[in-house]
C-alpha cells in the first residue's frame, strides 16, 4: 500500500471518529476515496476506533458494498430483484455478461467496468433498471446498454 | 416569464430527464425566450417519464413521455404556452391516473421545487408542526392514536403505540430514526418522497422528537440511493438555516439535530434492530427482542424508529387533524397507502389511495394491464417476502386484514406483476437464494435452511424423487417460520408456499396429484 494511501486512511478515521457509530461513515469514505477498503485500513481504523481488527474486518465482511479488490473505473450494478426479472433483467444480464466477457463481480482485463448484481435500485417502474456508479438507467434493453456503455466511456476519456 | 417544470427524480433521470433539461435551456437561448426552469419529484407517472409540464393560466399542462430531440418540435409547436403536439398530454391534473388518486402523503410530490423552503410552506407545508408545538408530548401521541396510523414499512404496527412506548421509558437522551432502507423490490415510495418532497419527512421527524422529548434523529437510508442522499442533505441544511432543525425549534426552546447515515448494500439492515446495530458501526445482526427498541434501541436508549412514509404521514394529521386523516380507509386500515405497481404492467407507478381498493383495479384500470399485452399471471404483494397470488384472487381489497385472509401481506405497498411467460418454481427458487444471500446469520433454518432450499426446488424440477422433496421443502418452510428470529427467515415462505399451493404446474405437479 502506498504511504499516502495509509496516511489517507488515518486522516479520514480521525476526522469522522467523534461521530457516534462511526465505523460505516469511516469506512464509506475510505471506499470512495479509495474505491476499496484495502486489507491495510483495518489496523489503522481498529486502532483509531479503540476496535480489534476482528471487529473491523467482521464488518468489513458483512456488506455487500465493501470490496478488497479496486474496481474498474465503472461499476455496472444491474437489478436481479422481482419486478426487473418480470422485465426480462435475465436477459439483459446475459448480454452484458458475454458483452463484457466477465461474469458478475469481476473487473474487464482493461479496468475499464466491474459487474455486480444489485437487489433494487427503486426504479421497479422502470424496470429493467441498472446503474453505472451513482446514476441509474431504466427500461433496459441490450442495445440501450451498449449506447449507455459508450457514453460512459466517452465521458471518461 | 413561462415557468416549466422537470423532474430530477432518479426515475425520471434514469430516462433522460437530464439531457431533456439541457435540450430545453439551450433551445431557449437559441429563441430568445426567457423561462424558469424548476426541476420538481416526479408524479410517479412513470410510463410518461420524462414529463415536461408547463404552467398556463388554466393550470400545468404536459408532456410526455419527451425525449431530448422533441425538444425543438416542442418548441416550435408554442410549448411554452401549452401549445398542441402530438405529446401533449392536456392538464395534468386530469389525468385519470391522477385523478383518481388521494394524494395524501405525496400531495406535494411532483408539483413543488423538492428544496424550497418558500414553496414547501406555500403549500402547507410545516403548518402540522405549528400546530404539534402548541400541544403537550402527550397530545401529540394522543393524536396520531386517534388517526389510526400503522406502519408502513411492513409490520403495520399501530405508530401512536410505539410511541407511547417510547415516552414512557425514562431516560435524558432518546433517538428517532427513520428507517429508509426501503429494501423490498417493487417498491419506491419512500425514494419518492425523499427526493421529492424531503420536508414533509423532516418535518415528520420533528413532531416525533417532540412527542417523546427526543432531540436527536437519524435516516438510515440505503446506499442504492445517492439522489436523495444529496437531496435530503440539501434540505436538512436549509431547514436548519431557516431554524425548523438545531437547537430552538422555531423558537420553542426544543431541539432537534438529524443526520442522514447511509447504509452499505444490506437487505436485512431494513429490519429494525439490525438498522439499530448497523447505525451503531456494528455487523447489521439481529437483536433478540425484548427489549422493544422503544424501551432500549439505539445506543440503548429509548428509540422510535418508523418508515419514511409513516413518518411523512404525520405532518398532515397535524395539519388537518386526526379524524381527517381517519375518515379515509376501512377497517382497521386507515387513511391511504401509496401503492407501487411495478413489474409487467404497462402503466407502472405510485397510486396513493386509500385502503381497499381491490388488486384488479390497481392492476387494470391503473395499470392498464401487462406491459407484454399477456395475461397478468401472478402478482408479488408486499416485497421478496411477500406471497404470489394468481388471478383468482385478484378482487381481493387491499388492506391488511384482508390480505392476511388470503395468507398475503400489504407489506411496504408493492405490487410486482408478472406475466404468463413467468416460471413459479423460478420465482420459489430465486426466494430462498435471496434469503441465503441476505441472511444474517444468526438462525441456522434460515442461513442453512435457505440454501437447502434451494437444493430441493433443484430436485423437484429435475423430478428427482418429487414427491419427497416436496414434503421435504414444506418440512423446511415450517422450520424456518418457526425456527427464524425475525422476518426474513419467518416470511420467506410466504412466496414459496404460495408459489407452490396457486402454481403446482411450474413445479412439476398435475392438478389431480395430491400436494399434501
Ligand atoms: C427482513 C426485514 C426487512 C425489512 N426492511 C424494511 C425496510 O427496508 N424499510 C422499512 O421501513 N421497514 C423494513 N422492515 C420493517 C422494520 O423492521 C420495522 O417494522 C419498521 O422499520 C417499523 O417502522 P413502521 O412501524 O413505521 O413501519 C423490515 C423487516 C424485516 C423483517
Ligand atoms: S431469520 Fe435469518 S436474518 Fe432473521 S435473525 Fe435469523 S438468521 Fe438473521
Ligand atoms: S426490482 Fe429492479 S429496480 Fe426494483
Amino acid at each position: 500500500m502506498p504511504i499516502e494511501s495509509g496516511e489517507a486512511i488515518a486522516r479520514i478515521a480521525k476526522a469522522l471518529k467523534h461521530k457516534p457509530g462511526a465505523l460505516l461513515p469511516i469506512l464509506q469514505e475510505i471506499q470512495e476515496q479509495l474505491g476499496h477498503i484495502p486489507s491495510e485500513a483495518v489496523p489503522i481504523v481498529a486502532s483509531e476506533l479503540n476496535l480489534t481488527r476482528a471487529e473491523v474486518h467482521g464488518v468489513v465482511s458483512f456488506y455487500h458494498d465493501f470490496r478488497s479488490e479496486p474496481p474498474g473505473r465503472h461499476v455496472i450494478r444491474i437489478c436481479q430483484a422481482e419486478s426487473c426479472q418480470a422485465m426480462g433483467s435475465a436477459v439483459l444480464t446475459a448480454f452484458a455478461k458475454t458483452h463484457l466477457g466477465i461474469d458478475f463481480h469481476e473487473t474487464t482485463a482493461d479496468a475499464a467496468f466491474s459487474l455486480e448484481p444489485v437487489y433494487c435500485l427503486g426504479n421497479c417502474a422502470c424496470s429493467p433498471a441498472m446503474a453505472v456508479g451513482k446514476e441509474v438507467y431504466g427500461r433496459m434493453t441490450p442495445q440501450r446498454f451498449q449506447e449507455v456503455l459508450q457514453e460512459v466511456a466517452g465521458k471518461s476519456e | 416569464m413561462n415557468t416549466l417544470y422537470i423532474p430530477q427524480d432518479s426515475g425520471a433521470l434514469s430516462l433522460g430527464a437530464e439531457g431533456v433539461a439541457r435540450a430545453v435551456q439551450s433551445e431557449a437561448r437559441k429563441r430568445g425566450e426567457e423561462l424558469r426552469l424548476v426541476r420538481t419529484g416526479s408524479r410517479g407517472l412513470y410510463w410518461l417519464e420524462p414529463l415536461l409540464e408547463v404552467a398556463t393560466p388554466s393550470g400545468r399542462v404536459a408532456y410526455g413521455p419527451v425525449s431530448a430531440s422533441d425538444v425543438p418540435s416542442l418548441f416550435e409547436a408554442g410549448v411554452l404556452r401549452g401549445g398542441s403536439h402530438a405529446l401533449c398530454l392536456g392538464p395534468i391534473e386530469e389525468l385519470p391516473y391522477l385523478k383518481q388518486q388521494e394524494r395524501m402523503t405525496l400531495a406535494r410530490v411532483g408539483i413543488t421545487d423538492p428544496t424550497s423552503l418558500e414553496d414547501y410552506a406555500a403549500h402547507g407545508g410545516f403548518r402540522g408542526l405549528r400546530n404539534a408545538l402548541g400541544l403537550s408530548g402527550e397530545q401529540i401521541i394522543k393524536e396520531v392514536m386517534d388517526s389510526g396510523l400503522r406502519g408502513r414499512g411492513g409490520a403495520a404496527f399501530p405508530t401512536g403505540i410505539k410511541w407511547k412506548t417510547a415516552d414512557a421509558t425514562p431516560s435524558p437522551q432518546k433517538y428517532i430514526v427513520c428507517n429508509a432502507d426501503e429494501g423490498d423490490s417493487g417498491t419506491f415510495s419512500d425514494r419518492m418522497i425523499m427526493e421529492g418532497d424531503p420536508f414533509v419527512l423532516i418535518e415528520g421527524m420533528v413532531i416525533a422528537g417532540l412527542a417523546i422529548g427526543a432531540t436527536q434523529g437519524y435516516i438510515y437510508l440505503r446506499s442504492e440511493y445517492p439522489h436523495a442522499y444529496r437531496v435530503l442533505n440539501l434540505a436538512i441544511e436549509k431547514a436548519q438555516s431557516a431554524g425548523y432543525l438545531g437547537g430552538d425549534v422555531l423558537g420553542s426552546g426544543k431541539s432537534f439535530h438529524l443526520e442522514v447515515r447511509r447504509g452499505a448494500g444490506s437487505y436485512i439492515c431494513g429490519e429494525e434492530t439490525a438498522l439499530l446495530e448497523s447505525l451503531e458501526g456494528k455487523r447489521g445482526v439481529i437483536r433478540y427482542r425484548p427489549p422493544l427498541p422503544a424501551v432500549s434501541g439505539l445506543f440503548g436508549q429509548p428509540t422510535i424508529i418508523n418508515n419514511v412514509i409513516t413518518l411523512a404521514s404525520v405532518p398532515l394529521i397535524f395539519d388537518r387533524g386526526a379524524a381527517f386523516y381517519k375518515n379515509y380507509g376501512t377497517g382497521r386500515s386507515r387513511g391511504t397507502l401509496p401503492f407501487q405497481l411495478a413489474g409487467n404492467v404497462k402503466r407502472g407507478g405510485l397510486v396513493e389511495k386509500a385502503f381497499g381498493l381491490t388488486l384488479s383495479e390497481l392492476l387494470y384500470d391503473f395499470g392498464g394491464g401487462s406491459f407484454t399485452g399477456r395475461p397478468i399471471r401472478a402478482v408479488q404483494i408486499g416485497g421478496p417476502l411477500g406471497a404470489y397470488l394468481p388471478e383468482a384472487l385478484f378482487d381481493t381489497p387491499l388492506d391488511y386484514e384482508a390480505l392476511s385472509g388470503v395468507q398475503a401481506m400489504l407489506g411496504h405497498g408493492g405490487i410486482v406483476a408478472f406475466d404468463d411467460t413467468v416460471d413459479m418454481a423460478s420465482m420459489a427458487r430465486f426466494a430462498m437464494e435471496f434469503c441465503a444471500l441476505e441472511s444474517c446469520g444468526k438462525c441456522t433454518p434460515c442461513r442453512i435452511g435457505s440454501t437447502r432450499g434451494v437444493e430441493v426446488i433443484d430436485k423437484i424440477l429435475r423430478n428427482r424423487n418429487r414427491k419427497g422433496n416436496l414434503h421435504l421443502l414444506r418440512d423446511l418452510c415450517d422450520i424456518m417460520v418457526s425456527g427464524s428470529l425475525c422476518g426474513l427467515g419467518g416470511l420467506i415462505p410466504n412466496p414459496v408456499l404460495s408459489a407452490l399451493k396457486h402454481f403446482p404446474k411450474d413445479f412439476g405437479i398435475e392438478e389431480t396429484e395430491e400436494l399434501h
